[in-house]
């Protein structure tokens, strides 16, 4: 375990955490993007690259577009109501920086110390990721086929504008 | 197997738990909808985190790298169609509140 990867990891949290606590739904975008590109670094680092570039490209370039254009078209708050906002903020996320350190700390206190069966390393494949998800794996190549067609339904019938009040 | 890899993946675990339960505050705290939809976002990248660990401690990149593809696959999918739900929601009640869906109810 090296210095740079803790570092990392903690930046990680901290990069969560402000995207749950931060006021502004645009920095709470950023911090989500900031997390996924920790969690990229990790990818290379560990030999996968080929699942660091869909990471890097999708999660934190596109879904962070996609998250800024929904909230580019949703109205942000008047002052009034921001007002009201952070009045009960406080009380609802004040303390989840130190929920999250007591979780941290108490799975410290109750794992670090406990032995892990590896007998599964012994077994490795030596094939390559695309052989895997080509030869292996072609039945979630399917799923993923059938979930993306869902999805691209499911984006048209939302966005579709409706010009009659049929239904 | 050797201390030193129990303790990579130990160390690793702890802050992917630190990580799920801050995506899980989030969701069960929030009432703003896109903020909850970031709270399963940070749910899904600690999720995958734990499969690379996985998979780099018992060297099955490839077959973790197949998963992680597929899973990130999904994710883009549930945060299109959730967008889009949000801004049907907004549309209708000019709000992202989530206690404004309880006119939903019955």
């Amino acid at each position: 375990m090296t210095n740079l990867n803790l570092m990392l990891l903690v930046l990680m949290v901290a990069a969560a955490v402000w995207a749950v606590m931060a006021r502004s739904l645009l920095k709470a975008a950023i911090g989500l993007a900031i997390a996924s590109i920790i969690i990229t670094i990790f990818m290379f680092e560990f030999n996968s690259p080929l699942a660091a570039v869909f990471e890097l490209s999708v999660c934190s370039g596109l879904i962070t577009v996609i998250f800024l254009s929904t909230i580019g078209l949703t109205r942000p708050l008047s002052h009034k109501e921001l007002l009201a906002l952070s009045r009960d903020r406080g009380r609802r996320y004040g303390f989840m920086p130190l929920l999250v350190i007591a979780c941290g700390a108490i799975l410290a206190f109750v794992f670090l110390k406990m032995p892990l069966d590896l007998e599964v390393a012994k077994n490795t494949i030596s094939v390559g990721a695309r052989e895997v998800l080509w030869n292996f794996r072609h039945l979630d190549l399917f799923g993923q086929i059938m979930i993306l067609l869902a999805g691209g339904f499911g984006a048209v019938l939302l966005f579709r504008e409706t010009n009659t009040d049929e239904w | 197997m050797s201390g030193s890899i129990a303790e990579f993946f130990w160390v690793f675990t702890v802050f992917i738990a630190m990580l799920a339960f801050a995506g899980f505050y989030c969701i069960l705290v929030t009432r703003n909808l896109i903020r909850a939809l970031i709270g399963l976002e940070i749910l899904n990248k600690a999720v995958t985190l734990l499969f690379i660990v996985v998979g780099y401690i018992t060297g099955r990149q490839a077959l973790v790298q197949a998963l992680v593809i597929t899973t990130i696959v999904i994710e883009v999918v549930i945060i299109v169609v959730a967008g889009g739900v949000i801004m049907s929601v907004y549309r209708n009640d000019e709000s992202l509140d989530a206690r404004n869906l309880r006119n939903l109810k019955g």
